[in-house]
């Protein structure tokens, strides 16, 4: 009996700790995502208060959109090759390898158009977001735009945001394109499979509404990694460490965020056609 | 205490009434700080690391919300202003920072200008580029390094650039957050010379120099503050801290002055 006591308090002290240890991770899990949502209404509503920055959004739609292009198609094409090639030795086991062309369309521009759009832009504009703003957050800079009287958060997040939403669904109807064209190339050129079934295919199977549902996920996950990002940068603490740490955090949840949005919104639109009865 | 500060004035650029501050709402790292600062003065805060001086000074510049107390900048009490008052409202500053926080991605000429396009949109182009050269020029800094990025420039140019920039507006409260730390000898005494000659060349303009070099403030400074544990340990002139008996003063007195 006196033995046992010592080891039920120490089980009782494991769980305790791991109770508390959930509990915390939990709450303090929900009140990021609270701060999160605060910070990104906060300055998504300050769009629409003067002065305007049309000056800062164009200089971050070219950074975040005319920067990310090279990037973009070249994924995209390879993108479109791997997983053609990966589908064709599928169907070609059932003889269909004249739906390749189709399934590769749909699969693209629904699922892994904005999706992997999203995680590339994520990374490469996500994390430059979130280290300038870190860098200017342990450098006083944010501080001295303050003291300026200038609201940072219009000045330097809305058009950040607002240049994301923008540019997300263009970068993804270019991801799209340059994919099917990888495609139509390693089906048509490598394959050997014939181009006018190839294209009337996709034709027949492919809607605009397909591309459609890719590009407005698009557009919120633009907004999703560039709020992230940005409030992660805005709240960097701790010198240089503390801008690679706010880096690393922004890019990591954008993407973690991206992947798990991106399943309820594909059941959110399911549910949006069952209602409205479109493409029954 | 506070008398030395006020004599023979009436108005007061901040006005700090029983001022504390907790983060935690546990420990407190200012624990009730009454202070008038008079308008026109030059005024220096000096103190141990860790006493609060920064965290002062941002509750002067209404970065921080007080956990009690209140703030009057120019009469006007700051936990009376919404965000974006307070946004407006800091036009009445300009703030030298500890590293000049020059906007890194903008020339030397460019960031002196931000303000005025920010504020003065009733300017135009050329009006504005007038008065930043003017800025820079009454810094000392020649046109030259107009052009270039703060990273091509020497720290003791990153500091009047910050200082011309901190000027555009023509504010009424200069701030100076340890305007010397970390430069050479002869930087430091060329920051405190500037610190003078542009408190001189503007009467009525409130100078508050946050720091730690002991020698600048008993020389510059019309008035000194030392801080200490959250709490206005001394606040007078250079001679009052000379003749002062609390031993806490003499000890940072003597130590700084044998130091510098």
């Amino acid at each position: 009996m006196s033995m046992s006591r010592p080891i039920i308090q120490k089980i009782a002290g494991g769980i305790d700790r791991v109770y508390y240890f959930l509990k915390d991770s939990t709450l303090g899990f929900i009140a990021e995502i609270g701060r999160i949502s605060v910070f990104g209404y906060e300055s998504t509503v300050l769009l629409f208060a003067k002065p305007y920055r049309f000056a800062e959004i164009i200089k971050h739609l070219e950074f975040i959109g005319n920067q990310s292009v090279g990037i973009i198609t070249l994924t995209s094409i390879f993108t479109g090759l791997a997983l053609s090639f990966q589908v064709y030795l599928g169907f070609k086991l059932v003889n269909a390898v004249n739906l390749v062309g189709p399934t590769v369309a749909l699969g693209i521009s629904r699922e892994l158009g904005p999706v992997l759009t999203g995680l590339i832009v994520a990374a490469r504009a996500g994390g430059a977001m979130a280290a300038r703003l870190g860098t200017m957050r342990v450098n006083e800079q944010l501080d001295a735009l303050d003291v300026m009287g200038v609201n940072t958060k219009q000045y330097l997040i809305a058009p950040r945001i607002v240049a994301a939403v923008i540019t997300m669904p263009l970068l993804t109807a270019l991801f799209d394109f340059m994919a099917m064209v990888g495609s139509w190339f390693l089906c048509t050129k490598l394959l050997y499979l014939d181009h006018a079934v190839f294209m009337e295919k996709i034709r027949s199977t492919l809607e605009f509404r397909h591309i459609a549902e890719g590009l407005v996920k698009a557009a919120i996950f633009g907004f999703i990694f560039a709020v992230i990002c940005t409030y992660k940068g805005f709240n960097t603490s701790g010198g240089a460490k503390g801008v690679g740490e706010a880096t690393n955090k922004g890019v990591v949840v954008s993407m973690v965020c991206i992947i798990i949005l991106d399943y309820f919104l594909m059941n959110l639109i399911r549910i949006f056609y069952l209602v409205t009865g479109i493409g029954s | 205490m506070m008398d030395n500060l006020t004599r023979n004035k009436s108005e007061f650029a901040v006005e700090l009434t029983q001022l504390k501050k907790s983060f935690d709402g546990k420990e407190f790292i200012l624990k009730g700080i009454d202070l008038k600062i008079p308008r026109g003065s030059l005024t220096a805060i000096i103190g141990f690391s860790g006493t609060g001086k920064s965290v002062l000074l941002k509750h002067m510049l209404g970065l921080f919300r007080p956990t009690s107390g209140s703030v009057k900048i120019l009469g006007t009490d700051l936990s009376t202003l919404d965000d974006n008052a307070l946004t407006l409202f800091r036009c009445n500053y300009g703030v030298l920072f500890q590293s000049a926080a020059l906007f890194d991605d903008m020339t030397v000429l460019e960031n002196v200008c931000f303000p005025l396009e920010e504020h003065r949109r009733d300017l135009k182009k050329d009006q504005v580029l007038e008065i930043a050269e003017k800025k820079l020029s009454g810094v000392n800094l020649e046109p030259k390094h107009f052009g270039k990025l703060p990273n091509q420039i020497s720290g003791g140019m990153q500091k009047r650039t910050g200082l011309a920039r901190a000027l555009a507006l023509d504010p009424e409260i200069l701030l100076y957050d340890e305007p010397t730390t970390g430069l050479d000898p002869i930087l430091t005494e060329m920051v405190d010379d500037l610190i003078v000659s542009t408190h001189r060349a503007r009467p009525g303009t409130t100078s508050i120099m946050v720091s730690h070099d002991l020698y600048a403030a008993f020389r510059i400074a019309d008035f000194v503050v030392m801080l200490d544990a959250g709490r206005v340990l001394l606040s007078g002139t250079a001679d009052d801290f000379y003749k002062t008996d609390i031993e806490l003063v003499r000890k940072f007195v003597d130590k700084g002055i044998k130091h510098q």
